[in-house]
């Protein structure tokens, strides 16, 4: 069981929260100037690290806020994270 | 090579088993092969064996990391069946299920293979609309699917005690899958590296792939490993959860994503199932090994995961949904528990393919892939040999991506 920090409730067990997938990178402001290749890696390649991934969570059985942490594949450690999550 | 037979086990006997060959040799590595196939799993070792016996290309090297299947080979849940959804998906597995039918004789290995039937238990109305449209699909390719009432399954399944009309998800009905098998996953892959080593193939265990290399021309040229570089025109990529990791030290990004999934075992007890049992809506599956263990496969773990143990949280839930339909399994105790990575595309069917570097295959996304090992061996031996694919995988190349024509496709079990 992972001990997840939820922004307001501080470290809750991951019972609590439901995994709501990767922090994806933000959509292209103008999809259309992209080269198709580049369209559809941004549709279909998500990034597939032996490291730290961003991901949402939601703390569904708490306070309801969702959250973007940084944990490591490897290890499942929580690492820090410095710039604020989408 | 030496032929195992009731003969050749008499014969030994009188000896003290002092005698045996051994299965395979460890040859020296050399500098340069003809193909070479990173990973000695069951997709690696079926492919290294079907490329020397269907198109007689010999000077094969597989390279290995740990030892020879020790990777998901050694850690899946060793079901063989082909009830899939798609028109492209189903002809495949068909021809895998045929494969595996004859594989004890083609390999001389007893894999101890085991056609039980797989029952589906469906507890939900949508699951149930899904797994008839499934079975209409199925019938057209030659695949077997048929519905049971409740009292057929709980017949099948005396043990299935729980799902009563008063529980949370009463049990609607039933599929079953008279093709499904199980059979000793160790067995498939020395099965395939003893026929391949026998056929001129070498193995080369404690061989880390650490970089793909590239000629002056673009195509692959050969891999650098932790005993120095090997050269070779031709590559292939058959490392399940760590695909990613190895095309990216060429700088090839695959729509492909690592997960782990759950499986655990119980202690032995005597007969209580004889088929393989999946509960689709709640995302738990059992199948009664040989020693009378239970072995309970979960769920996935949703997020990014290369860890090859499991997580608290998806075993509980895999647990608590065994239970609510098996009351009585709340006494045994569970033995032993080990999670697997797998390697998932964006759409859930495999990869079978081509890269846009020249000389270099890829064979990924086998979640599920146990029982696709003969057929995945079978047709990225095709793949190889002749630089086209294999009527079965056509639909599975990349290619698809690029023009965003995907085959979705979903699993049993795993895919909720």
């Amino acid at each position: 069981m992972l001990l997840i920090t939820c922004p307001h409730c501080g470290e809750r067990n991951e019972s609590e929260f439901i995994h709501g997938g990767p922090a994806r990178m933000r959509r292209p402001q103008d999809p259309s100037a992209l080269s198709d290749e580049a369209w559809v890696d941004y549709l279909t390649v998500p990034s597939n690290p032996l490291g730290a991934v961003d991901e949402k969570w939601w703390h569904a059985r708490g306070c309801g806020a969702w959250t973007v942490l940084r944990r490591d594949t490897m290890t499942h450690q929580f690492l820090p994270r410095s710039d604020d999550g989408r | 090579m030496e032929r195992y037979s009731l003969w050749s086990l008499a014969r030994n006997a009188l000896t003290h088993h002092q005698n045996w060959q051994r299965a395979w040799r460890s040859p020296p590595l050399k500098a340069e092969y003809d193909v070479i196939i990173i990973g000695a799993g069951g997709h690696g070792l079926a492919t290294a064996h079907y490329l020397a016996r269907n198109h007689g290309i010999t000077n094969v090297a597989v390279l290995e990391r740990g030892w020879l299947g020790g990777g998901n080979i050694a850690r899946n849940t060793v079901t063989i069946r082909s009830n899939y959804l798609r028109d492209e998906s189903i002809p495949f597995y068909v021809k895998s299920v045929s494969l595996f039918d004859d594989l004890t004789r083609e390999l001389n290995f007893n894999l101890m293979y085991s056609k039980r039937s797989m029952i589906d238990i469906v507890q939900t109305s949508p699951k149930m609309r899904d797994l008839r449209r499934r079975m209409l699909n199925m019938h057209n390719h030659g695949s077997t699917y048929e519905s049971l009432s409740v009292e057929e399954v709980r017949q099948r399944i005396p043990s299935l005690t729980g799902g009563g009309p008063d529980s949370r998800l009463p049990i609607l009905g039933g599929m079953l899958h008279p093709d499904a098998a199980t059979c000793r996953h160790d067995a498939v892959a020395w099965g395939f590296a003893r026929s391949a080593d026998d056929q001129g193939v070498e193995m080369h265990q404690n061989t880390a792939v650490t970089a793909l290399l590239r000629g002056p021309d673009g195509r692959i040229s050969g891999v650098e490993t932790n005993r120095g570089t090997v050269r070779a025109a031709k590559v292939a990529v058959v490392v399940s959860g760590h695909t990613t990791t190895i095309t990216e030290t060429i700088g090839l990004r695959l729509p492909i994503k690592t997960i782990n999934l759950t499986a655990f075992v119980s202690e032995p007890v005597k007969p209580l199932i004889d088929v393989i049992v999946n509960c689709p809506d709640i995302g738990v599956y059992i199948i009664q090994s040989d020693r009378g263990e239970l072995i309970i496969g979960g769920a996935n773990d949703l997020g990014l995961s290369f860890r090859r143990d499991i997580k608290q949280s998806v075993f509980e839930d895999a647990v608590v949904a065994m239970l609510e339909l098996f009351p009585a399994f709340k006494r045994l105790k569970l033995m032993r528990q080990w999670g697997g990575t797998l390697d998932i595309a964006h759409d859930a069917s495999p990869i079978v393919s081509r890269t846009p570097i020249g000389g270099l295959y890829v064979s990924a996304g086998w979640w599920g892939g146990f029982k696709a090992v003969p057929a995945g061996g079978y047709t990225l031996a095709h793949l190889i040999a002749k630089d086209e694919p294999h009527p079965l995988i056509e639909p599975f190349s990349l290619e698809r991506f690029r023009h965003l024509d995907f085959v979705l496709e979903s699993g049993t079990t795993t895919a909720r």
